[in-house]
């Protein structure tokens, strides 16, 4: 046999036929791999070429730099353009509301400042000790947004060191005796202490950087603050309704239903009405608080009904075993939550917390309903300005892009962390 | 039998075993919880009592029974200015519920759309819904229905355009429908041999609705006996008759039959020639509930497409390849295999959606819509002063229509649920 | 005791100040050396932040005006912007001392909300404005028209009546804010834009084409708007009313902010200006203030007719004429009792 039959070499690799390469392949799967495809491709494209043959020019023809809007119109001379002179001028107020200017730095910090404490909570790699930081945080960024003497804050955050001093003195003591004891030492301290040392420490150290009263708050630092602070301290009665409405105790579990279904049955527009309109009913008479922290109160009461329910269904996706090993091991009821159910229940929750926190966020734009002045507050007094007076798309989707940019990052990091979550459970 | 353990049941009983004996604690930590919660309870009606007191008012709802002296634009119950704030209070409440069903529904159809779209091997769909969704999920409902407001108002052709020789704006389907920036309007449909209306004392009814709703369940029911029949007779026979023809004509028949009985036509809106130009006849829908429809339905929608996608992707993919080796056709693949199953994972969540609709229907006060806040939490309580009272049972009215509906969502989620058994 | 303790404290978190409908608003006002005065969230030429958040307009300028008198200093005012719906809780719950928010005095207003109204700083009346081209001259003519309103306030009833009393159909726009009302209207969303005049003029002045709209000559309402205050504090009331009556005075007598300082110091032959002016007698004593009180109160932003003239007069792009806000001895409504 010869060996002319055979092949003693490789053939040379053959491209693959055109319609199966590149551009055509990729065309060809994902835009026109069927006729009902092919119609949705081309309606699609007719919609986005429109929408861009709206959207380019009025944007490429705007206007950066004028003094009013007849000046904007003036220079844009009838063609089709933004207005964007109104963000030149105003981004700060929208951003800072009427915070001095000279102290931008201090909120700003207090923003940043605020991942830094975020962060061993967010990333387990970082060291345990940060968590003190975290702990500290309320109480600087408090201090920094408002200023004044930092003993306020120093004195109201010992209350708590107080509370741990009491826990662990009352450790050794089964059952709630030692979350007892801390509650009452903290109380005794608030309320009979602290104004008394807050005096002798202001007396002895009077420091302080300047006072920023409530009303000069404004613009997005108005719904961070109330953002913020409505989910941190939402947080640990949440977890309580949580507790509670899985409690066995059925006086307690129906309270925890009957609180948690309320809220929850209601808009937040009615509790924020509450807020401006009722809470001083319900309140000693005499006592008048601050409309923003009655604002921060009743938006707690809220997103608390909320973050129950997410962390109701962080307890319920742990195993059954979980709850009975502990039971094994001889814990009382709240050594075996602080030990070993909460931990795992709480990081299982935290993409939850995490999206109620983008709601709430979005929500808050909601206070321009009582007159806060939010930047959709803000945009209406913009517009009360004579120079102003008629401009709205461009304040529009000034706030838009902020709220999309933050709600939008904070919403992929949640997805990261859930997808992160789901593989440490398998 | 004799026994040395103690029965502790007999022994004498200790004030100290309240606490140390978990039989009893748990008893009085909730009679401990309960009476701080009374107490705290009792402290705020005191508070409130002392400040009512205080500013000189009562605690009352006569004011229910006073006349309104506003007007409300859209009634869907006959109202005017000379009525009291509870009818004013009932005709908001309906507009809530007419806004909040009408998003419901426009919600799930984009979201469902959007959600299957979103999973499309078509590249650019699949971005475009992408962005959908991304983009509205992320902004404040409030600046979505203020930016729906204003394009209404501002990029729609007024009323005016319509009219005369040189008119640069027409009407759409058959000269039937007119979309203005004061609104749309659409025909309205109208009985010439109506039957009248019962009166119900506080509002009436229509009987040519009563007759066509009996019509319908007459219908549904004679259209259940058909296919019972035919399952009969397929258990009986193993053949199916074929039940399309007669259950479309149990269905379409009667209820044409009533319609043309009470001279059923639809009355198309016109624009008189002269005077103020607006549109006469035709139901209007303003632009306030256009505003808040829309921007309720898109922005929920966007909630509802993740559900959507997150329900199928839950359906395992062995399912559907379990499905077409047993032959059937895609879209029975679809109906009886991936349907049922995704629905018991996306019912849950859009229950709570649904609910969020109604609970943002609220936010009708950015446009003016005259829902029960606009007009019990708003201008009456701005008329009377009685801001407590008002908003009291504003907040147990909306308690009530949540309750309702997650409980009849409730009900519809235990039908579709994996029956354990 | 315990709980208001415990809540004094919380409440200490932020600035406070004690609400009690008391006769002690002078105290609470000076112990916490700001006023806080309720505003409109922004209306043009009454009240709205501009660039530096500084607060402009003619009731910021009354509520500079009482400042000055009471605490020395027209900027140590806390401006609580209100809407039409929070504005008599804010007053009645105390977080506001005076509220200066274009509020028409009303019997109800008056003797159920049980407020004080101090004075009358703007004579007003509810009117209607509309499009050249929709050939309307009278109000009388607007049957079956689509009316834009400013929702919680007294036009929406005024409006009701109007149409009834005359036989006539309209299908209300009600809208939130000025703002949103009034872009409505520009758009065409309606026929009819309704509110007070005054509130006609700014908004009309905005348009880029004001002379395409007309203000129809029937003004279907009266609406004194002023400063009001809660009932039970007489004195706090008096001096409200008292800071009014002077500035409205200071104009009477020809005292400006420019001549002020040479007045007090100089005198004037005419005694009420030296009376006013703390030379003479101890009208400031009587109020529990110091003599100067009106010195620095017309010091503040001027006279009533220096406020109107460069907040909404007719060099401003508002353009109001004086009207019935000129004085009385030009043929307008605004009279002062003698200061003596």
């Amino acid at each position: 046999m010869s060996e002319a039959f055979f092949r003693t070499e490789m053939l040379p690799q053959q491209p693959p036929p055109l319609r199966e390469t590149g551009a055509v392949k990729w065309v060809r799967e994902n835009l026109i791999s069927s006729w009902l495809n092919a119609i949705l491709t081309a309606v699609s494209l007719y919609v986005v070429v429109v929408l861009l043959a709206w959207i380019v020019p009025w944007f490429w023809n705007s206007v950066w730099i004028a003094d009013s809007l007849s000046h904007c119109r003036e220079i844009l001379a009838g063609r089709s353009g933004g207005c964007f002179a109104v963000i030149t001028e105003r981004w700060l107020q929208l951003l800072f509301g009427a915070y001095p200017p000279a102290l931008y730095w201090r909120p700003i910090a207090a923003f940043v400042l605020l991942f830094v404490a975020l962060a061993p909570m967010l990333f387990t790699g970082l060291p345990r000790r940060m968590l003190w930081f975290s702990a500290a945080y309320p109480f600087l960024g408090y201090w920094l947004i408002w200023g004044g003497t930092p003993w306020f804050a120093v004195t109201a955050a010992l209350g708590f060191v107080v509370a741990g001093i009491a826990y662990r003195a009352f450790e050794t003591r089964g059952g709630a005796v030692p979350l007892i004891a801390a509650a009452a030492a903290a109380i005794v301290w608030w309320v009979f202490l602290a104004g008394a040392a807050r005096g002798a420490l202001d007396a002895a150290l009077p420091v302080g950087i300047e006072f920023v009263r409530s009303d000069r708050l404004g613009g997005f630092l108005i719904s961070m603050i109330i953002g913020v602070s409505g989910i941190a301290l939402s947080l640990p009665i949440g977890i309580l309704l949580a507790l509670g409405r899985r409690s066995d105790m059925p006086i307690v579990k129906m309270s925890c239903v009957i609180i948690i279904e309320f809220i929850r049955g209601v808009p937040l527009i009615t509790l924020l009405f509450t807020a401006s309109l009722l809470l001083n009913y319900f309140l000693p008479p005499g006592t008048n608080f601050d409309l923003i922290l009655r604002v921060i109160i009743m938006v707690t009461i809220f997103s608390a009904a909320y973050i129950a329910e997410v962390i109701r269904g962080g307890l319920a996706s742990l195993p059954r075993g979980q709850f009975e090993a502990a039971d094994s091991l001889g814990l009382d009821y709240w050594r075996a939550m602080r030990l070993i159910i909460l931990p795992q229940a709480l990081k299982v929750s935290i993409p939850g917390i995490v999206n109620t926190f983008i709601g709430l966020f979005k929500d808050t734009t909601l206070v321009v309903f009582i007159g806060l002045l939010d930047p959709l507050n803000l945009a209406n007094a913009i517009r009360a300005d004579q120079k102003w007076n008629g401009i709205y798309w461009e304040i529009y989707i000034f706030i838009g892009a902020l709220f999309f940019a933050f709600c939008f990052a904070i919403s992929r990091y949640s997805m990261y962390l859930e997808r992160r979550l789901k593989t440490d459970h398998r | 039998m004799a026994t040395t353990t103690p029965d502790y049941r007999q022994g004498s009983f200790r004030l100290s075993m309240l606490i140390y004996d978990s039989r009893y604690r748990a008893i009085t930590i909730q009679i401990v919880f309960l009476m701080l919660l009374m107490a705290g309870f009792a402290w705020l009606v005191d508070n409130t009592i002392q400040n009512l007191r205080a500013l000189g008012k009562d605690f009352s709802y006569r004011f229910l029974w006073q006349s309104a002296g506003y007007d409300i634009n859209q009634t869907l119950i006959a109202y005017n200015s000379t009525m009291s704030h509870a009818r004013a209070m009932v005709v908001g409440l309906l507009n809530t519920i007419l806004v909040a069903v009408m998003a419901c529904a426009l919600a799930t159809v984009l979201g469902v759309l959007a959600g299957v779209l979103r999973l499309s091997n078509n590249w650019i769909v699949a971005r475009l819904m992408t962005i959908y969704v991304e983009l509205f999920r992320n902004i404040p409902t409030v600046l979505w229905i203020l930016i729906f407001f204003s394009v209404m108002a501002i990029s729609m052709p007024e009323p005016r355009a319509f009219r005369g020789e040189a008119a640069t704006a027409s009407m759409l389907v058959f000269d039937s429908v007119a979309i203005t920036n004061r609104g749309v309007y659409i025909p309205e449909p109208v009985f010439d041999r109506s039957l009248g209306d019962l009166d119900l004392r506080y509002f009436k009814v229509s009987v040519d609705l009563l007759a066509i709703i009996a019509a319908l369940i007459a219908s549904s029911w004679a259209s259940g006996r058909i296919v019972a029949r035919a399952n009969r007779i397929q258990e009986e026979t193993g053949i199916r008759p074929a039940t399309w023809w007669l259950r479309l004509a149990v269905w379409v028949l009667p209820v044409a039959a009533l319609l043309s009985a009470l001279g059923f036509h639809l009355v198309k809106p016109v624009l008189p020639e002269t005077g103020i130009p607006n549109f006469q006849g035709g139901i209007h829908m303003r632009n306030s509930l256009i505003a808040l429809w829309l921007a309720l339905s898109v922005y929920t929608g966007a909630f509802i497409a993740e559900v959507v996608r997150a329900g199928i992707l839950a359906v395992n993919r062995g399912q559907t390849e379990a499905a077409v080796s047993l032959g059937l056709r895609p879209t029975l693949t679809m109906r009886l295999v991936i349907l049922p199953q995704a629905l018991r994972v996306i019912i849950p969540p859009m229950i709570s959606q649904y609910l969020n609709i109604t609970k943002n229907s609220s936010l009708a006060i950015a446009v003016g819509y005259m829902d029960l806040r606009a007009t019990l939490g708003g201008i009456t309580i701005n008329q009377t002063g009685r801001e407590l009272e008002a908003m009291l049972l504003m907040m147990l009215i909306y308690l009530a229509l949540s309750l309702t509906i997650s409980s009849l969502m409730n009900v519809y989620n235990a039908r579709v649920k994996l029956k354990e058994r | 005791m315990t709980h208001k303790i415990l809540l004094g404290a919380l409440a200490a978190a932020a600035i406070l100040g004690a609400g009690a409908a008391q006769a002690q608003t002078l105290n609470d006002v000076k112990n916490r050396g700001n006023l806080r005065c309720g505003t409109n969230t922004g209306l043009a030429g009454f009240a709205f932040p501009d660039a530096n958040n500084v607060w402009q307009g003619f009731d910021v300028a009354y509520c500079r005006a009482i400042a000055a008198a009471v605490l020395g200093d027209p900027m140590k005012v806390d401006f609580v912007p209100l809407t039409s719906q929070t504005r008599f809780t804010a007053l009645a719950a105390g977080e506001v001392d005076v509220l200066v928010r274009n509020t028409t005095w009303t019997f109800v207003r008056d003797v159920d909300l049980k407020f004080t109204f101090a004075a009358v700083n703007y004579y007003d009346g509810q009117g209607f404005m509309v499009r050249k081209d929709l050939g309307v001259s009278s109000a009388k003519e607007l049957d079956g028209a689509k009316v834009c309103i400013e929702t919680g306030t007294t036009t929406e009833l005024n409006l009701a009546d109007f149409f009834r009393s005359n036989g006539m159909s309209y299908d209300p726009v009600p809208i939130e804010t000025n703002a949103a009302a009034q872009q409505q209207y520009l758009a065409g969303a309606c026929d009819v834009y309704t509110t007070d005049v005054s509130g006609l003029a700014a908004t009309r002045a905005s348009f880029a084409d004001p002379q395409n709209h007309v203000i129809l000559p029937e003004v279907v309402s009266k609406e004194p708007l002023g400063p009001l205050v809660r009932h039970g504090d007489d004195q706090w009331a008096d001096i409200v009313r008292w800071v009014s009556n002077a500035l409205v005075a200071a104009e009477e007598l020809g005292i400006t902010s420019a001549n002020i300082g040479e007045l007090k110091a100089n005198g004037h032959p005419n005694p009420e200006v030296n009376r006013l002016l703390g030379r003479e007698g101890d009208l400031g004593a009587m109020l529990g203030l110091d003599a100067n009180w009106a010195v620095r109160a017309i010091s503040a932003a001027g006279n009533y007719g220096e406020i109107f003239a460069t907040n909404i007069g007719e060099g401003t792009p508002i353009g109001l004429a004086r009207g019935l806000n000129a004085l009385w001895t030009q043929g307008g409504l605004q009279y002062t009792p003698p200061f003596r």
